[in-house]
């Protein structure tokens, strides 16, 4: 199973291709030089101690860095060939091809079915039929359908953490985007929320590809393919995660992973 | 090995006397005593709170029982249906209620839309920055500008300038003015309330600034938005010294029927009748009774404001 993972992990379409990125707040340079490569249908875990600007990088793949104000970028982001950086590049159209999921559930307060059609109606879709369509698919691929399925129109803060987590990744696979980002999508939610989401991701992948942002170690080498370690705004290394977490090739991924530092 | 040098630190931490106990750093007895003082402290600042709040309600109470006394059997349908006069037992206040509520006509769209729109902007739109907070503080200024002042600024502008003279429209635009940096305060503080993380939900999903605003900002901040807008146009509805300045006449015999009409108001109606008391001493009588009318329209305003607050009320 894991050479598996080895042997395809370079065969697979690139979808982000992250070259020399370096990203400032104000002054404080929080991304240096990144290089990096996430390919189509697997799981690229991003880890690395608090602050070492895990969150600032994935908000960077579908620039909700904007919302911040003095950021400033440098470098290429390039997905699947364009830059998104660039000013022909409509940020609301990458938004529809990159789903996020946030670190703390962020359901609206609205019924559990306003919000998987949310992004479906924003771009333009009003069918009922086809609304309620998406939203059986959606949550059934989020695992959530069989317990909500007989309260749509219940609010969704009636659900627990777990749930409100589920149905957030439900709204964003309602708009069929091809990347899920997700900057720490369990680290609100207990073991076996935790699990549940786990399994999920593992499905999820088939279809789609997954950059999960994570500082559970654990959590890295038992669901993702690829693991990127970030280090005070850098890359230190990048490889197959079972690489990673038995034969690392940097002394700072090591002493990481053992537990000396973090 | 780490571990061990740690715990040792941690043992020295803690300074113990000589017989091997705990360390006492004061002397309980002072602080028995010092506690006797501020106990009794306490007991003299509640009953000096307890007379200040009981100083403003025998006020209140002194102004309903004279309002009460005079207003007594002139309130009744007559009064309320009919027209003014200048017989007092036949004069009523419809036309001055018809005139409050065309003004209201006038302040509510206008307020609403300007009002919101400009807290959006500066909430939402407006880069945080030197020219957001030379705004900000520029509205707050507003809000405490006397009224007289915005009476001449109406009588200047809409009275004079665009030729409204002392029609509802020039009343309801300079009352309008008057209450509008109300509104803006309290629609930003609600859309600031709106937490960030739902604008990220909407804004990943790519909604645009606009839909955000529209989908998930608005129907948030709407019963904070909705209290506030209450509020202030209740202030409108009893504002009497912007109305004044743009020379409102004294008596009107017609019930207005349109915006270019002029009217009076309920409050500057009761101003008018108060002047007049020594010529005509029922005038305080029929004064008396439109403050009744006037400060149960209030209650009621800010009743429903109240409502609107608690049971919209959104916990994240
Ligand atoms: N909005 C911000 N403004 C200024 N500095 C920020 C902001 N967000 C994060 N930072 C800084 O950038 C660095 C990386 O943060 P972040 O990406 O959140 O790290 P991580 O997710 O790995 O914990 C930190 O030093 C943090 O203080
Ligand atoms: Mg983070």
């Amino acid at each position: 199973m894991l050479n598996e993972k080895n042997n395809n992990h370079h065969q697979n379409n690139i979808v982000y291709d992250v070259k020399k990125l370096n990203l400032w707040y104000g002054d404080v340079l929080a991304l240096k030089d990144i290089n990096l490569t996430i390919r189509e249908n697997q799981v690229t875990a991003i880890i690395g101690p608090s602050g070492c600007g895990k969150s600032t990088f994935i908000k960077t793949l579908n620039r909700m860095v904007d919302n911040i104000p003095a950021v400033r970028t440098s470098g290429e982001v390039l997905y699947y060939g364009t830059n998104i950086f660039s000013d022909t590049l409509r940020v609301e159209e990458l938004r529809t091809s990159v789903g996020m999921v946030f670190q703390k559930p962020n359901p609206f307060p609205k019924s559990i079915y306003e919000n998987v059609v949310y992004g479906p109606k924003i771009h333009g879709i009003s069918d009922k039929k086809i609304l309620s369509e998406i939203t059986e698919t959606s949550l059934k691929s989020a695992s959530l359908w069989e317990e909500v399925k007989d309260r749509l129109h219940a609010n969704a803060y009636g659900l627990s953490g777990g749930q409100q987590q589920r149905l957030c990744i439900a709204r964003s696979l309602a708009i069929q985007p091809q990347v899920l980002l997700m900057d720490e999508p369990t680290s609100a939610l207990d073991p076996i929320a935790t699990n549940k989401i786990e399994e999920l991701i593992n499905e999820l992948k088939k279809y789609y590809t997954i950059v999960i942002v994570t500082h559970n170690m654990q959590q890295a080498a038992r669901i993702s393919d690829i693991t990127s370690f970030f280090l005070s705004g850098e890359v230190i290394e990048t490889d197959a995660t079972q690489k990673i977490f038995t034969n690392p090739n940097d002394k700072k991924t090591e002493d990481y992973i053992t537990g000396k530092f973090g | 090995m780490n571990h061990h040098n740690s715990s040792d630190n941690n043992e020295k931490n803690i300074e113990l006397n000589n017989e091997g106990k705990l360390k006492t750093f004061f002397n309980k007895d002072i602080i028995s005593k010092r506690m006797n003082n501020r106990i009794l402290l306490d007991k003299v600042a509640k009953k000096l709170f307890f007379g200040s709040i009981l100083f403003a309600l025998i006020i209140l109470v002194i102004l309903f029982y004279r309002i009460g006394v005079l207003s007594i059997g002139w309130i009744d349908l007559q009064f309320l249906t009919s027209n003014l006069s200048i017989f007092p037992e036949k004069a009523g206040i419809y036309g001055v209620l018809i005139g409050s509520f065309l003004l209201m006509v006038v302040v509510i769209p206008v307020t609403l839309l300007l009002g919101i729109s400009t807290a959006i902007y500066l909430e939402e739109y407006a880069k945080k920055g030197r020219f957001q907070s030379f705004v900000n503080i520029n509205i707050s200024n507003l809000a405490g500008v006397p009224s007289v002042i915005f009476g001449l600024l109406g009588l200047t502008v809409f009275g004079r300038l665009l030729n409204l003279g002392s029609s509802i429209l020039a009343g309801g635009l300079t009352l309008s003015l008057l209450v509008l940096p109300i509104i803006v305060a309290a629609g930003q503080e609600a859309i600031r309330a709106v937490p960030g993380f739902l604008r990220d939900g909407a804004y990943a999903m790519g909604a645009t600034k606009w839909t955000t605003v529209r989908t998930v900002v608005l129907p948030s901040a709407l019963p904070g938005i909705l209290t506030g807008s209450i509020l202030a146009v209740s202030r409108a509805i009893g504002e009497t010294a912007p109305l004044v300045v743009l020379g409102i006449p004294a008596l009107i015999l017609r019930v207005p029927n349109s915006l270019m009409s002029d009217f009076t108001a309920l409050p500057i109606q009761i101003y008018y009748w108060t002047l007049d008391t020594v010529l005509t001493p029922e005038y305080a009588n029929m004064a008396a009774a439109t403050i009744v009318v006037l400060l149960v329209l209030l209650f009621l305003l800010n009743s429903v404001a109240i409502v609107i607050r608690n049971k919209y009320q959104r916990r994240y």
